[in-house]
Protein backbone atom coordinates (compact mmCIF):
# COMPACT_ATOMS: atom_id res chain seq x y z
CA UNK A 1 0.00 0.00 0.00
CA UNK A 2 1.20 3.21 -0.86
CA UNK A 3 2.31 5.86 2.33
CA UNK A 4 0.22 8.21 3.91
CA UNK A 5 0.14 11.79 2.23
CA UNK A 6 -1.63 14.51 1.00
CA UNK A 7 -2.97 14.33 -2.56
CA UNK A 8 -1.86 17.90 -3.19
CA UNK A 9 1.92 16.11 -2.06
CA UNK A 10 1.24 13.70 -4.72
CA UNK A 11 0.70 16.84 -6.97
CA UNK A 12 4.11 18.11 -6.42
CA UNK A 13 5.50 15.16 -6.86
CA UNK A 14 3.92 14.74 -10.30
CA UNK A 15 5.36 18.14 -10.91
CA UNK A 16 8.69 17.76 -9.92
CA UNK A 17 8.68 14.36 -12.84
CA UNK A 18 6.92 16.29 -15.03
CA UNK A 19 9.20 19.34 -15.49
CA UNK A 20 11.76 17.06 -16.22
CA UNK A 21 10.00 15.33 -19.17
CA UNK A 22 7.85 17.66 -20.97
CA UNK A 23 9.29 21.28 -22.06
CA UNK A 24 5.83 22.14 -23.08
CA UNK A 25 4.09 21.75 -19.52
CA UNK A 26 3.99 25.13 -17.61
CA UNK A 27 2.51 25.60 -14.11
CA UNK A 28 1.23 28.61 -12.91
CA UNK A 29 0.53 29.77 -9.24
CA UNK A 30 -1.16 32.48 -7.62
CA UNK A 31 0.73 33.32 -4.02
CA UNK A 32 0.11 29.82 -2.97
CA UNK A 33 2.95 27.60 -4.47
CA UNK A 34 4.25 26.79 -0.83
CA UNK A 35 1.02 25.33 -0.30
CA UNK A 36 -0.59 23.28 -3.66
CA UNK A 37 2.96 22.39 -4.10
CA UNK A 38 3.74 23.58 -7.65
CA UNK A 39 7.04 25.41 -5.72
CA UNK A 40 8.08 21.51 -6.52
CA UNK A 41 7.88 22.28 -10.25
CA UNK A 42 9.37 25.87 -9.62
CA UNK A 43 12.35 24.08 -8.16
CA UNK A 44 12.83 21.97 -10.90
CA UNK A 45 12.41 24.37 -14.04
CA UNK A 46 11.77 28.15 -13.00
CA UNK A 47 11.59 28.95 -16.66
CA UNK A 48 8.24 27.92 -17.14
CA UNK A 49 6.86 28.53 -13.55
CA UNK A 50 4.90 31.72 -13.25
CA UNK A 51 3.74 33.06 -10.19
CA UNK A 52 0.70 35.83 -10.80
CA UNK A 53 0.31 37.03 -7.82
CA UNK A 54 -3.36 37.19 -6.01
CA UNK A 55 -5.04 36.96 -9.06
CA UNK A 56 -7.15 34.08 -9.92
CA UNK A 57 -9.14 35.32 -12.48
CA UNK A 58 -5.75 36.58 -14.62
CA UNK A 59 -4.44 33.32 -14.01
CA UNK A 60 -7.00 31.09 -15.76
CA UNK A 61 -7.08 33.85 -18.38
CA UNK A 62 -3.58 33.95 -18.52
CA UNK A 63 -3.49 29.94 -18.52
CA UNK A 64 -5.57 30.40 -21.06
CA UNK A 65 -3.45 32.59 -23.53
CA UNK A 66 -0.76 30.38 -23.37
CA UNK A 67 -2.42 26.68 -23.50
CA UNK A 68 -4.00 28.47 -26.83
CA UNK A 69 0.05 28.94 -27.81
CA UNK A 70 0.96 25.18 -27.75
CA UNK A 71 0.87 25.06 -23.75
CA UNK A 72 -0.25 22.28 -21.58
CA UNK A 73 -0.98 24.42 -18.45
CA UNK A 74 -1.29 23.32 -14.65
CA UNK A 75 -2.80 26.45 -12.89
CA UNK A 76 -3.39 26.11 -9.11
CA UNK A 77 -4.57 28.04 -6.62
CA UNK A 78 -7.60 26.56 -3.28
CA UNK A 79 -10.61 25.31 -4.72
CA UNK A 80 -12.40 27.86 -3.42
CA UNK A 81 -10.70 30.74 -5.22
CA UNK A 82 -10.36 28.45 -8.60
CA UNK A 83 -14.11 27.10 -9.03
CA UNK A 84 -15.25 29.76 -7.10
CA UNK A 85 -13.83 33.28 -7.66
CA UNK A 86 -12.68 32.44 -11.20
CA UNK A 87 -15.86 30.61 -12.47
CA UNK A 88 -16.80 32.49 -15.09
CA UNK A 89 -13.80 33.27 -16.31
CA UNK A 90 -12.68 28.83 -16.46
CA UNK A 91 -16.42 28.77 -18.13
CA UNK A 92 -15.72 31.41 -20.77
CA UNK A 93 -12.29 31.25 -21.21
CA UNK A 94 -11.32 27.86 -20.90
CA UNK A 95 -14.63 26.19 -21.32
CA UNK A 96 -15.72 27.61 -24.25
CA UNK A 97 -12.54 26.92 -26.26
CA UNK A 98 -11.54 23.67 -24.57
CA UNK A 99 -8.08 25.15 -23.55
CA UNK A 100 -5.48 22.98 -22.46
CA UNK A 101 -5.26 23.67 -18.98
CA UNK A 102 -5.47 21.46 -16.12
CA UNK A 103 -7.21 23.45 -12.99
CA UNK A 104 -5.37 21.38 -9.85
CA UNK A 105 -7.22 22.94 -7.26
CA UNK A 106 -5.93 22.00 -3.68
CA UNK A 107 -7.41 22.22 -0.07
CA UNK A 108 -10.76 21.38 -1.22
CA UNK A 109 -13.97 20.58 1.09
CA UNK A 110 -14.17 20.50 4.60
CA UNK A 111 -10.20 19.17 5.32
CA UNK A 112 -9.31 22.94 5.04
CA UNK A 113 -9.44 22.43 8.65
CA UNK A 114 -8.99 25.47 11.11
CA UNK A 115 -9.35 28.45 8.13
CA UNK A 116 -13.19 27.88 8.20
CA UNK A 117 -16.12 28.38 5.59
CA UNK A 118 -14.55 30.81 3.63
CA UNK A 119 -11.85 28.58 3.01
CA UNK A 120 -13.53 25.27 2.24
CA UNK A 121 -14.57 25.29 -1.11
CA UNK A 122 -17.70 21.93 -0.59
CA UNK A 123 -19.23 23.29 -4.21
CA UNK A 124 -16.40 22.84 -6.92
CA UNK A 125 -17.41 19.74 -8.05
CA UNK A 126 -20.90 20.79 -8.55
CA UNK A 127 -19.49 23.94 -10.38
CA UNK A 128 -17.23 22.28 -12.60
CA UNK A 129 -19.04 19.70 -14.03
CA UNK A 130 -21.79 22.23 -15.51
CA UNK A 131 -18.98 23.27 -17.80
CA UNK A 132 -19.08 21.28 -21.50
CA UNK A 133 -16.05 19.29 -22.18
CA UNK A 134 -14.63 19.89 -18.78
CA UNK A 135 -12.97 17.06 -16.49
CA UNK A 136 -13.39 16.51 -13.55
CA UNK A 137 -11.45 14.38 -11.36
CA UNK A 138 -11.02 14.05 -7.53
CA UNK A 139 -8.28 11.53 -6.90
CA UNK A 140 -8.80 9.01 -3.16
CA UNK A 141 -5.31 9.05 -2.58
CA UNK A 142 -1.65 9.79 -3.39
CA UNK A 143 -0.88 6.72 -5.56
CA UNK A 144 -4.37 7.56 -7.80
CA UNK A 145 -3.78 11.32 -7.56
CA UNK A 146 -0.01 10.66 -9.18
CA UNK A 147 -1.84 8.05 -11.79
CA UNK A 148 -4.78 10.70 -12.67
CA UNK A 149 -2.33 13.73 -12.79
CA UNK A 150 -0.65 11.43 -15.44
CA UNK A 151 -3.71 10.50 -17.37
CA UNK A 152 -4.80 14.26 -17.50
CA UNK A 153 -1.80 15.55 -18.75
CA UNK A 154 -2.01 13.04 -21.38
CA UNK A 155 -5.24 14.20 -22.47
CA UNK A 156 -6.37 17.82 -24.87
CA UNK A 157 -8.26 19.62 -23.12
CA UNK A 158 -9.58 21.53 -19.82
CA UNK A 159 -9.35 19.00 -16.33
CA UNK A 160 -10.25 20.09 -12.97
CA UNK A 161 -8.40 18.10 -10.63
CA UNK A 162 -9.33 18.49 -6.96
CA UNK A 163 -6.86 17.97 -4.21
CA UNK A 164 -7.23 17.78 -0.94
CA UNK A 165 -4.85 19.46 1.84
CA UNK A 166 -4.90 16.97 5.13
CA UNK A 167 -2.98 13.20 4.57
CA UNK A 168 -4.95 10.71 3.87
CA UNK A 169 -4.41 6.98 4.32
CA UNK A 170 -3.15 4.73 1.03
CA UNK A 171 -5.89 2.92 -0.92
CA UNK A 172 -3.68 1.79 -3.53
CA UNK A 173 -0.30 0.23 -4.74
CA UNK A 174 2.18 2.78 -6.22
CA UNK A 175 1.78 0.83 -9.31
CA UNK A 176 -2.26 0.59 -9.74
CA UNK A 177 -3.43 1.74 -13.12
CA UNK A 178 -6.60 4.35 -13.47
CA UNK A 179 -8.39 5.66 -16.40
CA UNK A 180 -10.05 8.51 -16.55
CA UNK A 181 -14.01 8.06 -17.13
CA UNK A 182 -13.59 4.18 -15.09
CA UNK A 183 -14.68 3.75 -11.95
CA UNK A 184 -13.11 1.45 -9.78
CA UNK A 185 -14.66 -1.58 -7.42
CA UNK A 186 -12.51 -1.25 -4.54
CA UNK A 187 -14.28 -4.00 -2.49
CA UNK A 188 -17.54 -6.43 -3.80
CA UNK A 189 -20.50 -6.89 -2.28
CA UNK A 190 -23.62 -7.55 -2.99
CA UNK A 191 -26.45 -5.88 -0.48
CA UNK A 192 -25.42 -2.18 -1.18
CA UNK A 193 -23.33 -0.01 -2.92
CA UNK A 194 -21.71 2.65 -1.47
CA UNK A 195 -20.21 5.32 -4.54
CA UNK A 196 -17.74 7.53 -3.07
CA UNK A 197 -15.36 10.25 -4.47
CA UNK A 198 -12.26 11.64 -3.17
CA UNK A 199 -11.40 11.21 0.74
CA UNK A 200 -14.46 9.58 1.43
CA UNK A 201 -13.43 6.37 -0.59
CA UNK A 202 -11.39 5.55 2.67
CA UNK A 203 -14.06 6.08 5.22
CA UNK A 204 -16.38 3.92 2.51
CA UNK A 205 -14.08 1.04 3.16
CA UNK A 206 -14.09 1.18 6.65
CA UNK A 207 -17.79 1.17 6.44
CA UNK A 208 -18.07 -1.51 4.61
CA UNK A 209 -15.74 -3.44 7.04
CA UNK A 210 -18.07 -1.95 9.81
CA UNK A 211 -21.10 -3.08 8.23
CA UNK A 212 -19.34 -6.54 7.53
CA UNK A 213 -20.10 -6.93 11.43
CA UNK A 214 -23.75 -5.72 10.63
CA UNK A 215 -24.13 -8.76 7.93
CA UNK A 216 -23.91 -6.59 5.43
CA UNK A 217 -21.79 -7.59 2.25
CA UNK A 218 -21.11 -3.69 0.46
CA UNK A 219 -19.73 -3.25 -2.46
CA UNK A 220 -17.67 0.31 -2.78
CA UNK A 221 -16.46 2.27 -5.66
CA UNK A 222 -13.95 4.73 -5.88
CA UNK A 223 -15.57 7.43 -8.49
CA UNK A 224 -12.33 9.23 -8.79
CA UNK A 225 -13.75 11.17 -12.01
CA UNK A 226 -16.98 12.74 -11.97
CA UNK A 227 -17.30 13.70 -15.33
CA UNK A 228 -17.20 11.74 -17.52
CA UNK A 229 -19.05 9.47 -15.49
CA UNK A 230 -18.79 6.08 -15.09
CA UNK A 231 -22.58 5.27 -15.57
CA UNK A 232 -22.08 1.36 -16.71
CA UNK A 233 -20.82 0.77 -13.24
CA UNK A 234 -23.56 2.92 -11.38
CA UNK A 235 -26.08 1.11 -13.35
CA UNK A 236 -24.37 -2.56 -12.77
CA UNK A 237 -24.23 -1.22 -8.82
CA UNK A 238 -27.45 -0.74 -8.57
CA UNK A 239 -28.79 -3.48 -10.32
CA UNK A 240 -26.89 -6.00 -8.48
CA UNK A 241 -27.35 -4.04 -5.39
CA UNK A 242 -30.62 -2.48 -5.38
CA UNK A 243 -29.61 -0.07 -3.18
CA UNK A 244 -27.02 2.91 -3.33
CA UNK A 245 -25.70 5.09 -1.11
CA UNK A 246 -23.06 7.94 -2.43
CA UNK A 247 -20.15 9.61 -0.36
CA UNK A 248 -18.72 13.44 -0.94
CA UNK A 249 -16.65 15.75 0.91
CA UNK A 250 -18.63 17.94 -1.04
CA UNK A 251 -22.48 19.37 -0.44
CA UNK A 252 -24.87 17.04 -1.84
CA UNK A 253 -26.59 19.83 -3.77
CA UNK A 254 -24.92 19.48 -7.62
CA UNK A 255 -21.79 16.99 -6.60
CA UNK A 256 -20.94 13.17 -7.00
CA UNK A 257 -24.73 12.20 -5.27
CA UNK A 258 -26.96 13.97 -7.66
CA UNK A 259 -24.73 12.86 -10.55
CA UNK A 260 -25.04 9.22 -8.99
CA UNK A 261 -28.63 10.21 -8.66
CA UNK A 262 -28.88 11.91 -12.30
CA UNK A 263 -27.95 8.31 -14.21
CA UNK A 264 -29.74 6.44 -10.80
CA UNK A 265 -33.50 7.92 -11.76
CA UNK A 266 -32.78 7.52 -15.76
CA UNK A 267 -31.69 3.66 -15.93
CA UNK A 268 -32.44 1.85 -12.78
CA UNK A 269 -34.59 3.47 -10.11
CA UNK A 270 -33.22 2.19 -6.66
CA UNK A 271 -32.74 3.79 -3.07
CA UNK A 272 -30.24 6.09 -2.31
CA UNK A 273 -29.42 8.31 0.16
CA UNK A 274 -26.48 11.06 -0.59
CA UNK A 275 -24.06 11.45 2.01
CA UNK A 276 -22.30 14.74 1.83
CA UNK A 277 -22.41 17.94 3.40
CA UNK A 278 -25.81 19.68 3.94
CA UNK A 279 -27.32 22.94 2.43
CA UNK A 280 -24.98 24.84 4.87
CA UNK A 281 -21.06 26.14 5.07
CA UNK A 282 -18.12 24.51 7.22
CA UNK A 283 -16.25 26.31 10.18
CA UNK A 284 -13.07 26.17 11.88
CA UNK A 285 -11.46 22.75 13.32
CA UNK A 286 -9.57 19.83 12.92
CA UNK A 287 -10.32 17.95 9.70
CA UNK A 288 -11.50 14.81 11.91
CA UNK A 289 -13.47 17.04 13.61
CA UNK A 290 -15.02 18.68 10.80
CA UNK A 291 -15.77 14.71 9.48
CA UNK A 292 -17.76 13.74 12.29
CA UNK A 293 -19.26 16.99 12.51
CA UNK A 294 -20.73 17.49 9.44
CA UNK A 295 -21.81 13.30 9.17
CA UNK A 296 -18.68 12.45 6.31
CA UNK A 297 -17.91 9.14 8.66
CA UNK A 298 -17.66 5.49 8.16
CA UNK A 299 -20.10 5.53 10.59
CA UNK A 300 -22.37 7.79 8.89
CA UNK A 301 -22.16 5.64 5.83
CA UNK A 302 -23.01 2.60 7.78
CA UNK A 303 -26.05 4.34 8.97
CA UNK A 304 -27.27 5.39 5.87
CA UNK A 305 -26.88 1.36 4.32
CA UNK A 306 -28.63 0.31 6.75
CA UNK A 307 -31.13 2.62 7.08
CA UNK A 308 -31.74 1.92 3.57
CA UNK A 309 -31.84 -1.76 3.94
CA UNK A 310 -34.21 -1.75 6.91
CA UNK B 1 7.18 50.11 -43.52
CA UNK B 2 5.60 52.62 -46.35
CA UNK B 3 1.73 53.42 -45.57
CA UNK B 4 -1.04 53.86 -48.21
CA UNK B 5 -3.16 56.27 -45.80
CA UNK B 6 -6.07 56.24 -48.98
CA UNK B 7 -5.89 52.86 -50.09
CA UNK B 8 -6.36 52.30 -46.02
CA UNK B 9 -9.08 55.28 -45.40
CA UNK B 10 -10.94 53.39 -48.54
CA UNK B 11 -10.29 50.10 -47.02
CA UNK B 12 -11.83 51.01 -43.19
CA UNK B 13 -15.19 52.72 -45.36
CA UNK B 14 -15.76 49.30 -46.89
CA UNK B 15 -15.36 47.87 -43.67
CA UNK B 16 -17.93 50.39 -41.93
CA UNK B 17 -20.53 49.50 -45.17
CA UNK B 18 -19.73 45.80 -43.99
CA UNK B 19 -20.68 46.50 -40.48
CA UNK B 20 -23.78 48.03 -41.42
CA UNK B 21 -24.77 45.24 -43.83
CA UNK B 22 -23.88 42.82 -40.83
CA UNK B 23 -26.17 44.26 -38.07
CA UNK B 24 -28.76 45.12 -40.35
CA UNK B 25 -29.34 41.93 -41.35
CA UNK B 26 -28.86 40.43 -38.21
CA UNK B 27 -31.77 43.18 -36.97
CA UNK B 28 -29.53 42.74 -33.52
CA UNK B 29 -25.58 43.60 -32.99
CA UNK B 30 -23.18 46.21 -31.48
CA UNK B 31 -22.44 48.94 -34.59
CA UNK B 32 -21.71 52.12 -32.04
CA UNK B 33 -18.19 50.11 -30.94
CA UNK B 34 -17.61 48.34 -34.53
CA UNK B 35 -17.84 51.62 -35.70
CA UNK B 36 -15.45 53.34 -33.62
CA UNK B 37 -12.71 50.86 -33.76
CA UNK B 38 -12.82 50.45 -37.25
CA UNK B 39 -10.05 52.53 -38.27
CA UNK B 40 -8.03 50.47 -35.86
CA UNK B 41 -8.95 47.41 -36.70
CA UNK B 42 -8.17 48.47 -40.70
CA UNK B 43 -5.02 49.54 -39.78
CA UNK B 44 -4.11 46.56 -37.89
CA UNK B 45 -5.43 43.86 -40.59
CA UNK B 46 -4.26 45.98 -43.52
CA UNK B 47 -0.98 47.37 -42.52
CA UNK B 48 0.46 46.64 -39.05
CA UNK B 49 -0.15 42.32 -38.57
CA UNK B 50 2.05 39.64 -40.22
CA UNK B 51 -1.33 37.03 -40.70
CA UNK B 52 -1.80 35.02 -43.96
CA UNK B 53 -5.08 34.00 -44.51
CA UNK B 54 -4.30 30.95 -46.32
CA UNK B 55 -2.34 29.75 -43.43
CA UNK B 56 -4.15 31.93 -40.50
CA UNK B 57 -2.09 29.49 -37.81
CA UNK B 58 1.24 29.89 -39.11
CA UNK B 59 3.72 29.57 -36.45
CA UNK B 60 5.67 33.31 -36.68
CA UNK B 61 1.77 35.11 -37.00
CA UNK B 62 0.84 38.36 -34.99
CA UNK B 63 -2.26 37.94 -33.16
CA UNK B 64 -5.18 40.14 -32.54
CA UNK B 65 -7.34 39.02 -29.39
CA UNK B 66 -10.95 41.16 -29.43
CA UNK B 67 -11.28 41.93 -25.74
CA UNK B 68 -14.33 44.16 -26.47
CA UNK B 69 -15.63 41.05 -28.04
CA UNK B 70 -19.17 42.85 -28.49
CA UNK B 71 -18.08 44.53 -31.57
CA UNK B 72 -17.93 41.12 -33.38
CA UNK B 73 -19.27 43.14 -36.66
CA UNK B 74 -15.84 44.56 -36.94
CA UNK B 75 -13.87 41.76 -36.92
CA UNK B 76 -15.54 39.48 -38.97
CA UNK B 77 -15.40 42.51 -41.88
CA UNK B 78 -11.76 42.58 -41.54
CA UNK B 79 -11.15 38.83 -41.74
CA UNK B 80 -13.57 38.97 -44.88
CA UNK B 81 -12.09 41.68 -45.93
CA UNK B 82 -8.76 39.93 -45.79
CA UNK B 83 -9.69 36.93 -47.13
CA UNK B 84 -10.32 34.61 -44.26
CA UNK B 85 -13.95 33.84 -45.30
CA UNK B 86 -16.35 34.88 -48.29
CA UNK B 87 -17.38 38.31 -47.71
CA UNK B 88 -21.18 36.87 -48.32
CA UNK B 89 -21.03 35.08 -45.02
CA UNK B 90 -21.13 38.87 -43.15
CA UNK B 91 -25.19 38.53 -43.31
CA UNK B 92 -25.59 35.40 -41.37
CA UNK B 93 -24.13 37.18 -38.34
CA UNK B 94 -26.13 36.32 -35.24
CA UNK B 95 -28.12 33.58 -37.36
CA UNK B 96 -29.00 30.21 -36.33
CA UNK B 97 -25.89 27.71 -37.18
CA UNK B 98 -23.90 30.89 -38.37
CA UNK B 99 -19.73 30.34 -37.70
CA UNK B 100 -20.36 34.44 -36.88
CA UNK B 101 -21.82 34.22 -33.66
CA UNK B 102 -23.09 37.43 -31.24
CA UNK B 103 -19.76 37.48 -29.64
CA UNK B 104 -16.01 35.76 -31.54
CA UNK B 105 -15.91 31.75 -31.06
CA UNK B 106 -12.37 30.41 -32.57
CA UNK B 107 -13.52 27.43 -32.47
CA UNK B 108 -15.87 28.35 -35.43
CA UNK B 109 -14.36 30.77 -37.54
CA UNK B 110 -10.53 31.14 -38.80
CA UNK B 111 -8.57 34.16 -37.84
CA UNK B 112 -10.58 33.87 -34.52
CA UNK B 113 -7.48 33.60 -32.04
CA UNK B 114 -9.33 33.98 -28.76
CA UNK B 115 -13.64 33.49 -27.88
CA UNK B 116 -14.72 37.16 -26.03
CA UNK B 117 -17.66 38.90 -25.47
CA UNK B 118 -17.04 38.66 -21.39
CA UNK B 119 -15.67 41.76 -20.66
CA UNK B 120 -11.71 41.76 -19.05
CA UNK B 121 -10.95 38.70 -20.34
CA UNK B 122 -9.37 39.16 -23.54
CA UNK B 123 -6.71 41.09 -22.48
CA UNK B 124 -5.51 38.92 -19.71
CA UNK B 125 -5.54 35.48 -22.37
CA UNK B 126 -3.49 38.22 -24.45
CA UNK B 127 -1.06 38.57 -21.61
CA UNK B 128 -0.81 34.62 -21.84
CA UNK B 129 -0.53 34.36 -25.69
CA UNK B 130 2.45 37.08 -25.29
CA UNK B 131 4.33 35.73 -22.62
CA UNK B 132 3.86 32.30 -24.29
CA UNK B 133 5.72 33.97 -27.73
CA UNK B 134 8.51 35.23 -25.11
CA UNK B 135 8.87 31.92 -23.68
CA UNK B 136 9.50 29.93 -27.12
CA UNK B 137 11.69 32.89 -28.70
CA UNK B 138 8.85 33.68 -31.26
CA UNK B 139 8.96 37.03 -33.30
CA UNK B 140 4.92 37.34 -33.87
CA UNK B 141 3.15 40.85 -31.42
CA UNK B 142 0.11 40.24 -29.66
CA UNK B 143 -2.43 42.88 -30.17
CA UNK B 144 -5.38 43.52 -28.19
CA UNK B 145 -8.77 46.40 -28.23
CA UNK B 146 -10.25 46.88 -25.02
CA UNK B 147 -13.29 49.27 -24.59
CA UNK B 148 -12.85 52.18 -22.23
CA UNK B 149 -16.21 51.00 -20.69
CA UNK B 150 -14.19 47.12 -20.41
CA UNK B 151 -11.23 49.12 -18.31
CA UNK B 152 -14.17 49.29 -15.28
CA UNK B 153 -13.92 45.17 -15.05
CA UNK B 154 -11.24 43.98 -12.35
CA UNK B 155 -9.40 41.64 -14.50
CA UNK B 156 -8.08 44.27 -16.78
CA UNK B 157 -5.62 45.74 -13.69
CA UNK B 158 -4.81 42.06 -13.15
CA UNK B 159 -3.71 41.58 -16.33
CA UNK B 160 -1.78 45.33 -17.13
CA UNK B 161 -0.27 44.30 -13.33
CA UNK B 162 1.28 41.19 -14.73
CA UNK B 163 2.10 42.62 -18.68
CA UNK B 164 4.10 44.94 -17.17
CA UNK B 165 5.48 42.86 -14.50
CA UNK B 166 6.56 40.09 -17.23
CA UNK B 167 7.99 42.86 -19.57
CA UNK B 168 5.46 42.20 -22.17
CA UNK B 169 6.82 44.31 -24.83
CA UNK B 170 5.83 42.17 -27.65
CA UNK B 171 1.89 42.94 -26.03
CA UNK B 172 0.27 46.04 -27.47
CA UNK B 173 -3.08 46.95 -25.76
CA UNK B 174 -5.52 49.52 -27.58
CA UNK B 175 -8.29 51.12 -25.43
CA UNK B 176 -11.65 52.12 -27.93
CA UNK B 177 -11.99 55.12 -26.26
CA UNK B 178 -15.24 56.47 -27.38
CA UNK B 179 -16.52 57.61 -23.78
CA UNK B 180 -19.49 55.98 -24.20
CA UNK B 181 -21.04 52.42 -22.20
CA UNK B 182 -24.68 51.00 -22.29
CA UNK B 183 -25.80 53.33 -19.85
CA UNK B 184 -24.47 56.40 -20.91
CA UNK B 185 -21.20 58.26 -20.57
CA UNK B 186 -18.03 56.78 -18.72
CA UNK B 187 -17.69 59.80 -16.30
CA UNK B 188 -21.61 59.20 -15.40
CA UNK B 189 -21.22 55.46 -15.16
CA UNK B 190 -18.09 55.36 -13.07
CA UNK B 191 -15.15 57.24 -14.56
CA UNK B 192 -12.67 55.84 -16.08
CA UNK B 193 -10.10 59.32 -16.36
CA UNK B 194 -7.33 59.29 -16.13
CA UNK B 195 -6.93 56.39 -18.31
CA UNK B 196 -3.02 57.07 -19.40
CA UNK B 197 -1.96 57.93 -16.18
CA UNK B 198 -3.30 55.01 -14.87
CA UNK B 199 -1.22 52.80 -17.41
CA UNK B 200 1.69 54.76 -17.00
CA UNK B 201 1.69 53.92 -13.02
CA UNK B 202 1.26 50.43 -13.83
CA UNK B 203 4.07 50.39 -15.71
CA UNK B 204 3.21 50.83 -19.29
CA UNK B 205 4.26 53.17 -22.26
CA UNK B 206 1.33 55.13 -23.57
CA UNK B 207 0.74 56.44 -26.54
CA UNK B 208 -2.11 58.73 -27.29
CA UNK B 209 -3.61 59.49 -30.66
CA UNK B 210 -6.76 59.92 -32.42
CA UNK B 211 -8.45 56.64 -33.52
CA UNK B 212 -9.45 57.78 -36.76
CA UNK B 213 -6.56 58.87 -37.85
CA UNK B 214 -4.81 56.29 -40.06
CA UNK B 215 -1.08 57.70 -40.20
CA UNK B 216 -1.51 58.28 -36.30
CA UNK B 217 -2.26 55.03 -35.55
CA UNK B 218 0.07 52.94 -38.03
CA UNK B 219 2.79 55.40 -36.00
CA UNK B 220 1.54 54.39 -32.75
CA UNK B 221 1.89 50.74 -33.42
CA UNK B 222 5.71 51.25 -35.36
CA UNK B 223 6.42 53.41 -31.38
CA UNK B 224 5.18 50.07 -29.53
CA UNK B 225 7.36 48.05 -31.69
CA UNK B 226 10.07 50.46 -30.82
CA UNK B 227 9.63 49.86 -26.88
CA UNK B 228 11.48 47.40 -25.25
CA UNK B 229 11.01 46.06 -22.18
CA UNK B 230 7.26 47.60 -21.16
CA UNK B 231 3.61 46.51 -22.91
CA UNK B 232 2.48 49.13 -24.65
CA UNK B 233 -0.96 51.15 -24.21
CA UNK B 234 -2.41 52.98 -26.84
CA UNK B 235 -5.33 55.37 -25.95
CA UNK B 236 -7.12 55.74 -29.12
CA UNK B 237 -9.98 58.99 -29.13
CA UNK B 238 -12.54 57.80 -30.88
CA UNK B 239 -16.51 58.59 -31.55
CA UNK B 240 -19.01 55.89 -31.12
CA UNK B 241 -20.99 54.95 -34.47
CA UNK B 242 -17.69 56.95 -36.49
CA UNK B 243 -19.00 58.03 -40.08
CA UNK B 244 -22.44 57.54 -39.95
CA UNK B 245 -24.40 61.09 -38.40
CA UNK B 246 -27.22 60.09 -36.53
CA UNK B 247 -24.76 57.33 -34.92
CA UNK B 248 -21.88 59.34 -33.76
CA UNK B 249 -21.51 59.53 -30.28
CA UNK B 250 -24.95 58.47 -29.24
CA UNK B 251 -25.25 55.86 -26.67
CA UNK B 252 -28.17 54.63 -27.69
CA UNK B 253 -26.04 52.93 -30.76
CA UNK B 254 -24.50 50.91 -28.48
CA UNK B 255 -26.22 47.20 -28.96
CA UNK B 256 -29.19 48.54 -31.78
CA UNK B 257 -29.65 47.49 -35.11
CA UNK B 258 -30.63 49.69 -37.84
CA UNK B 259 -34.03 49.83 -39.80
CA UNK B 260 -33.78 49.50 -43.72
CA UNK B 261 -34.42 53.30 -44.45
CA UNK B 262 -31.22 53.93 -41.23
CA UNK B 263 -29.66 51.03 -43.02
CA UNK B 264 -29.69 53.02 -46.75
CA UNK B 265 -28.76 55.96 -45.24
CA UNK B 266 -25.87 54.86 -43.32
CA UNK B 267 -24.48 52.98 -46.00
CA UNK B 268 -24.47 55.58 -48.66
CA UNK B 269 -23.42 58.18 -45.98
CA UNK B 270 -19.89 56.11 -45.79
CA UNK B 271 -19.60 56.22 -49.89
CA UNK B 272 -21.22 52.32 -50.31
CA UNK B 273 -24.14 51.35 -52.48
CA UNK B 274 -27.86 50.28 -50.83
Amino acid sequence: MAEKMATRQAYGKFLSEIAKTNPDVVVMDADLSGSTMTKEFRAAAPQRFFNVGIAEQNLYAMATGLAHSGKTVFASTFAMFAAGRAFEIIRNSIGYTHANVKICATHAGLTVGEDGASHQAIEDLALMRTIPGMTVVNPADGASAMALLKAVSEMNGPAYVRLGRAAVEGIYEEDAVFEIGKGVCVREGGDAAIIATGIMVGEALKAAELLKEDGLSVRVIDMHTIKPLDEEIIIRAAEETGTIVTAEEHTVIGGLGSAVAEVVAQNCPVKMKLVGVKDTFGESGKPAQLLEKYGLTAQDLREAVKALKK
Amino acid sequence: MAINCELLEKKASDIRVDIIREVHSAASGHPGGSLSAADIVTVLYFHEMNIDPKDPKKADRDRFVLSKGHAAPVLYAALAERGFFPKEELTTLRKLGSRLQGHPSMKLLPGIEMSTGSLGQGVSVACGMALANKLDGKAGRVYTLLGDGEIQEGLVWEAAMAAAHYGLDNLCAIVDWNGLQIDGKNEDVMNVKPIDEKFKAFGWNVIAIDGHNIAEIAKAFDEARACKGRPTMILAKTHKGHGVSFMEDNAGWHGKAPGDDQAKQAVEELGGEW
